[in-house]
């Protein structure tokens, strides 16, 4: 069945981003006029780093979770594939938006986000000149433009082959898609990590944690299962998807609910850790955070742990729409507030708040991702024609 | 009181399976099936209820939890405070960090154990019990449905045995169980 956005899905799109831009101006008027506009460039920059970031990661997720069922040539998710695919489909803009982002960033030295892009600044941290090696523009552009260079040409692929599977059918293009997943997954695997230390962590110039790349990928993760889960139900609830049954929801509340324990499970491991040794290199990262973001940063990590523990942990409440939508959106918004400390910690500090431009820049990302989304979702038949597995899918019972 | 019980025997898992949804479309009542793996979907179709297994993991591992804090409060903090690190060890509170790996390991450990003594118990297959199976070779490759006279009170036994006779059985056997 061809999926078509409704008036309604238009509207509230262009209700999010309209309200996006009026926040974003109110939040530029408001610290022009009572702050004197003294941060405001680290300010606009962090957040535009921190909507582009997040929203990418949301898309690269979706890759990684279908290059997963490919590799692992699972059958159960061949009847929401075309949800995935289209989550996966805001790839594209969300690496134009990095990329921007990045690039107005080095353009800018760093533009008070990544001191070590100043040469200035560095001469006089021997710190970051024994990091140089690693941390400059040079090398930073190459490693970043690798990223985005094979998550594009993996997504790519993938999307041809689904489009063309539907046309010639067999099991061919199922084993190329195979042998790509697992190709993908070894590049994901030493990329995830990196890029999250290129990106992220290299705002925190001085601090390091290996842990830190697998922390950034399991709340990406996570909130790609969110974005999946509330997208198929939305669908259903419109009346497309009508093979998808229960049991498909119940499997997509299972991942929201196992990714959001793998989270919790490595911000906490990072945190014990460098709590337990309190080693004063290690432990700024989290100073600052507590000193600065003290109800933020706890509570943040409490409702992304506590919420699906609690609210998820039965069978029931993985296959009720209503638990799911409310658990979903309410931890949607904490991992935004994680990926918001990870960037603004380590930048502002203590002159960081959350405000009108904060939550403007959020909206206006927020509709143009789910815009996108639905208008991905138009391209192709919501349910694939010929995939190998599409029998498993539609009798899947657990 | 002696029961008559008829064990119907199979070779393949989906015969048992057809042949349970056409006996139980007659009105018959299955009262178990033996099989060497679980045999999925057949649950719904005997009509053996959802397990409650879960809801006991969930009380043994809130006991799990409950035991690791109040031992280590009593170890770590009253009984002996230990200098861990040079961190503050007045309250559970100070060093609750530092306990929360072991509190998670004890509440997997009671959690698992309750889950597999339970199971165990429930399904009178402790170490050492007799079996109750009613045949070795559904340990191996057979399959086995139970089906009891007292259950079935409106079919006499030659009809259930021609209705099990239909399914493509290979062998069936009768007993008296006391």
């Amino acid at each position: 069945m061809e999926f078509k956005i409704s008036s309604k899905a238009k509207s509230f799109t262009v209700v999010l981003m309209l309200l996006g831009v009026i926040g974003i101006c109110l939040g530029v008027w408001i610290e022009f006029s009572c702050h004197g506009g003294e941060h405001f460039q680290t300010r606009f920059l962090g957040n535009l780093l921190v909507d582009s970031f997040f929203f990418f990661a949301i898309g690269l997720g979706a890759l990684y979770f279908l290059a997963l069922q490919y590799a692992t040539e699972t059958g159960w998710y061949a009847s929401i594939k075309r949800v995935i695919e289209g989550v996966a489909g805001y790839l594209p803009y969300g690496i134009g938006l990095m990329l921007v982002t990045l690039l107005t960033l080095s353009l800018m030295k760093g533009g008070g986000i990544y001191v070590w892009m100043d040469n200035a600044h560095v001469e006089h941290d021997p710190i970051l000149v024994k990091k140089s090696a690693y941390l400059n523009q040079v090398f930073f552009w190459i490693r970043t433009l690798a990223y985005m260079g094979v998550y594009f040409i993996f997504w790519r692929g993938f999307k041809m082959r689904s489009l063309e599977e539907d046309r010639v059918g067999g099991t061919a293009i199922h084993f190329t898609n195979y042998k790509k997943g697992a190709l993908f997954l070894v590049f994901f695997a030493v990329f995830s990590s990196t890029s999250a230390w290129d990106w992220i962590m290299s705002i925190d110039a001085h601090w390091f944690s290996t842990l830190f790349g697998w922390y950034v990928f399991a709340g990406m993760w996570c909130s790609t299962m969110i974005v999946l889960v509330t997208l198929t139900l939305y669908l259903k609830k419109q009346g497309y998807l009508n093979k998808v049954n229960e049991n498909h929801i119940h499997d997509l509340g299972k991942w929201t609910f196992a990714t959001s324990f793998l989270w919790s499970y490595l911000w906490f491991s990072q945190f014990m850790l460098i709590w337990y040794a309190n080693i004063p290199e290690e432990v700024t990262y989290h100073l600052t955070r507590i000193e600065d973001f003290k109800g933020l940063y706890f509570g943040m990590f409490f409702i992304n742990f506590a919420f699906p523990m609690l609210l998820l942990m039965s069978r029931d409440a993985k296959r009720h729409a209503g638990v799911l939508t409310v658990v979903g959106v309410i931890i949607f918004a904490g991992h935004w507030v994680d990926a918001y400390l990870m960037v603004m910690g380590g930048s502002m500090g203590k002159h960081a708040y959350i405000g009108a431009l904060e939550i403007g820049m959020a909206l206006l990302f927020l509709g143009f991702f789910i815009r996108i989304i639905l208008t991905n979702l138009t391209k192709a038949p919501l349910m694939p024609v010929n995939h190998p597995f599409l029998d498993e899918s539609i009798h899947h019972e657990i | 009181m002696a029961e008559k019980v008829i064990y119907a025997m199979y070779d393949d898992d989906d015969v048992l399976k057809d042949g349970a949804k056409k006996l139980v479309a007659k009105g018959v009542k299955v009262a178990d099936v033996f099989s060497p793996f679980p045999i999925h979907g057949i649950d719904p179709i005997i009509g053996v209820k959802q397990t409650r297994l879960g809801i006991m993991a969930f009380l043994y591992g809130l006991t799990g939890t409950a035991l690791a804090t109040l031992g280590m409060n009593y170890f770590m903090i009253h009984d002996w405070p230990m200098n861990i690190g040079g961190k503050p060890n007045d309250t559970y509170l100070d060093n609750v960090l530092s306990f929360i790996p072991i509190t998670f390991e004890f509440t997997v450990l009671c959690a698992a154990h309750g889950m597999a003594i339970t199971y165990l118990l429930l399904n009178k297959t402790l170490p050492g019990m007799p079996a109750t199976n009613p045949d070795p070779r559904t340990t191996d490759d057979k399959f086995v449905m139970e089906l009891r006279l007292s259950d079935n009170n409106q079919f006499s036994e030659v009809e259930l045995m021609s209705m099990l006779n239909e399914t493509g059985v290979i062998e069936v056997d009768q007993k008296d169980i006391h």
